[in-house]
């Protein structure tokens, strides 16, 4: 079996696999406990207004914002070249749709007759360039900042090699680096997408799903008490 | 290891001479208490803290990212730029038991020992950042982009840290007097009825003690009757003012709750269920708390569940029943024509979400209102809340962050500082006569009751 083919076979199934499950037990692991029931009269009742937080705290309160715009910036720059690149990479599409072809026998476009949108490859290729170039100043940044250097750990370093790689990667396949085969390009490209899969259920990239829970539940807690969002 | 608190000692003299009130500066600390060998006591305090862990704590525990902007938010990181006060880091030792004991994934950690167990030393360094650093005013809280509620993780962590016997020296020494006296700082019932009798004299006021059934039935806190005491006079003036059908109980007077400050939840049931009794048996159909910031947490939001079902009253701040009051039309008050400026107690505005009441009280006493920058929610904590302001270590620190509001309320030009909590205001008292500032923090609840238009004479 070349190293393509364990790519695209064994190493896609089990990646999945773990992240599946991975996922889904952490998840369920915290949101199946249990909750006290709260006694005390409510000043506002409808409670659930309070889901806003999870759109409100997308950015933070102005008298937050001198010193944490940095972060912030560095951080849409980085989701958002990366998440543009993930789905919208021609190539991408074109592998998603065959996955689900495996998996239901049909696509997007055999269900509902419609086709996803696909970004030109210059464009792509420079979304991915700011997010690698985000991520390494966040890298830096949580190097040289005493508080993010106190306060990380091995997750910290790893989920960012993790999410890094596969651009990086990618950029390298697509540019035909260095007179590699392409097949071998590729395939630690796919590789490098499957180490994300499988760590992910593990570390903090978890927040991807965490996020709306934690905001949601204060945003609900709070709203009750008429306290600050 | 250092040494614990001998079940010999005499109580710790308590200290009034001061700006602020507490014990008498320890010449010898005990920061440890109780007999438990160290395993236990880490043991005691890592379950504590894993057991009372719902959903929403445990989302919290998995949802860190470590992006490090709640220090950003917080003013003992803010004062001194060091990293060991950023929210997320004073919980380190009880995340840490949190991914090795329960999460998830607790089982992967523990085969893989890839979190070590922590140690009694951790924990009695972490004591500081626990207590000494944290008001628990929840300011990080705003701020963490995860939307963690960093403060009641801290408020978890003390749960722990008490049931360990790892509370700082001052805290364990009033909360043990609130348990024995009923009160933390020796406003037991003999002395505030004591002084309830004197006041009247003094005040020609008529201050009513256990009227076996009343409408409202309120409530002060000890810094109240032991330093602010004309605070009782201004609550007993505005009832009568309003002709409410009042009364203080001595079964249930003192709404301080050190219980959940240093994190004995037994205590703070105890407390809490005092005033709860108290009114139920006089029938009240409102409870008045004082100007107090963490007694608003403690009965307002906590003390139905403490009582296992719905308080059989309503439960208002000072503030509130002072607001609900002016929009009622029966509070008559003199215009005040002064500036002002208001500080807003973090667990009475940001947390307890009572924002703009005090502010429509000010508006009735016609003051021009000039908030300070940032303001409610998002206000500066004063630094001795949660604690902070009794233990003396933590002098020199908090001494540090009170600037953050000196800086504020100077720019804001305001001739009065009100505030509606005794314990912020004894810190400004502390902060004034540290720094020999000329501002004296004011009581909304005293410029009211100076303020009363009293026609029927
Ligand atoms: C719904 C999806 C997601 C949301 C709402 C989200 C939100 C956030 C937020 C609020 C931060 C903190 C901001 C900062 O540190 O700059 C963050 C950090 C981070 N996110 Fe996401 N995220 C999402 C998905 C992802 C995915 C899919 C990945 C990677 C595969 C990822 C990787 C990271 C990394 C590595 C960091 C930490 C950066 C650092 O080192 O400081 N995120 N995310
Ligand atoms: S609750 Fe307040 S004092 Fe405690 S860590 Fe958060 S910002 Fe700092
Ligand atoms: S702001 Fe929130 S997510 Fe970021 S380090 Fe602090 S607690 Fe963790």
């Amino acid at each position: 079996m070349s190293l393509l083919d364990f790519a695209r076979g064994p190493a896609l199934q089990w990646s999945i696999v773990i992240f599946v499950v991975g996922v889904l037990w952490r998840l369920l692991g915290v949101l199946l406990l249990r909750t006290r029931k709260d006694h005390s009269a409510p000043r506002k009742e409808a409670a659930w207004k309070g889901l806003r937080l999870i759109a409100l705290r997308s950015w933070p309160r102005k008298e937050f914002l001198g010193g944490t715009a940095f972060g912030e910036v560095m951080g849409y720059a980085f989701h958002i070249g990366f998440l543009l690149a993930l789905f919208f990479f021609v190539p991408h599409v074109l592998f998603f749709a065959d996955i689900a072809r495996g998996l239901l026998g049909t696509d997007l476009h055999g269900l509902t007759g419609l086709n996803w949108p696909t970004l030109p490859n210059g464009v792509v290729t420079l979304l991915s360039a700011i997010s690698i170039a985000a991520l390494v100043a966040v890298l830096i940044h949580r190097i040289v900042s005493p508080v993010k250097r106190l306060i990380s750990n091995f997750d910290d370093y790893f989920s960012w090699l993790v999410t890094i790689a596969p651009l990086a990667t990618g950029m390298a396949a697509f540019a035909h680096l260095g007179g590699w085969p392409y097949e071998q390009l590729l395939a630690v490209h796919l590789l490098s997408a499957e180490l994300l899969l499988a760590w992910f259920p593990f570390g903090k990239l978890m927040h991807a799903f965490t996020i709306f829970a934690a905001r949601g539940s204060t945003g609900m807690l709070f709203e009750r008490k008429g306290a600050s969002l | 290891m250092t040494e614990t608190t001998p079940t010999t000692r005499e109580p710790d003299p308590l200290e009034f001479d001061q700006p602020r009130v507490s014990i008498r500066k320890p010449e010898h600390r005990f920061d440890t208490q109780g007999e438990a060998p160290d395993a236990v006591r880490v043991e005691r305090a890592m379950n504590s803290f894993v057991r009372d862990f719902g959903r929403t704590a445990a989302i919290y525990m998995e949802s860190c990212i470590h992006c490090g902007m709640c220090a950003e938010a917080c003013h003992f990181y803010e004062v001194t730029q060091d990293p060991q006060y950023t929210p997320i880091w004073k919980l380190e030792p009880f995340k840490q038991a949190y991914k090795r004991e329960y999460g998830p994934f607790a089982f992967v950690y523990r085969a893989l020992n890839l979190k070590p167990k922590v140690t009694v030393d951790e924990l009695q360094q972490w004591q500081h950042l626990i207590y000494d650093s944290c008001t628990v005013c929840g300011r990080c809280s705003l701020m963490c982009p995860m939307g963690i509620d960093i403060a009641s993780l801290v408020s978890q962590a003390r749960h722990g840290m008490f049931k360990a016997g790892l509370v700082p020296h001052e805290l364990a020494a009033v909360t043990e007097r609130a348990r024995r006296e009923g009160s933390p700082l020796g406003a037991t019932p003999k002395v505030f009825a004591d002084r309830c009798e004197w006041l009247a004299d003094e005040h020609e006021v008529e201050i009513t003690i256990d009227k076996p059934r009343a409408d409202v039935l309120c409530a002060m806190s000890s810094i109240e009757i032991m330093k602010y005491p004309e605070s009782i006079v201004a609550t007993a003036r505005i009832m009568r003012h309003i002709g409410a059908d009042w009364t203080f109980r001595l079964d249930g007077y003192e709404a301080t709750n050190f219980g959940l400050l240093t994190g004995d939840a037994a205590t703070q049931k105890e407390l809490t269920l005092k005033i709860i009794h108290a009114a139920v048996a006089c029938g009240a159909r409102v409870v008045v708390l004082p100007e107090c910031g963490h007694a608003y947490t403690a009965l307002r939001w906590m003390g139905a569940n403490m009582y296992g079902k719905p308080l059989p009253f309503k439960v208002m701040h000072i503030a509130e029943f002072l607001a609900e009051q002016v929009h009622a039309g029966k509070l008559r008050l003199r215009k005040v024509n002064r500036t002002a400026t208001f500080h807003d107690p973090c667990q009475l505005v940001r947390r307890g979400g009572a924002i703009e009441a005090p502010r429509e009280v000010l508006q009735a006493l016609g003051v021009e209102l000039r908030e300070m920058y940032p303001t409610k929610g998002a206000n500066w904590c004063c630094g001795g809340g949660g604690g902070v302001v009794a233990i003396h270590r933590a002098d020199e620190l908090r001494h540090k962050v009170f600037r953050i509001k000196m800086e504020q309320i100077e720019e804001t030009g305001a001739e009065l500082p009100v505030t509606s909590c005794a314990n912020c205001r004894q810190t400004f008292d502390d902060g004034q006569a540290h720094f020999k500032w000329d501002k004296t923090m004011h009581s909304l609840l005293e410029l009211v009751a100076d303020n009363l238009v009293e026609d029927e004479q």
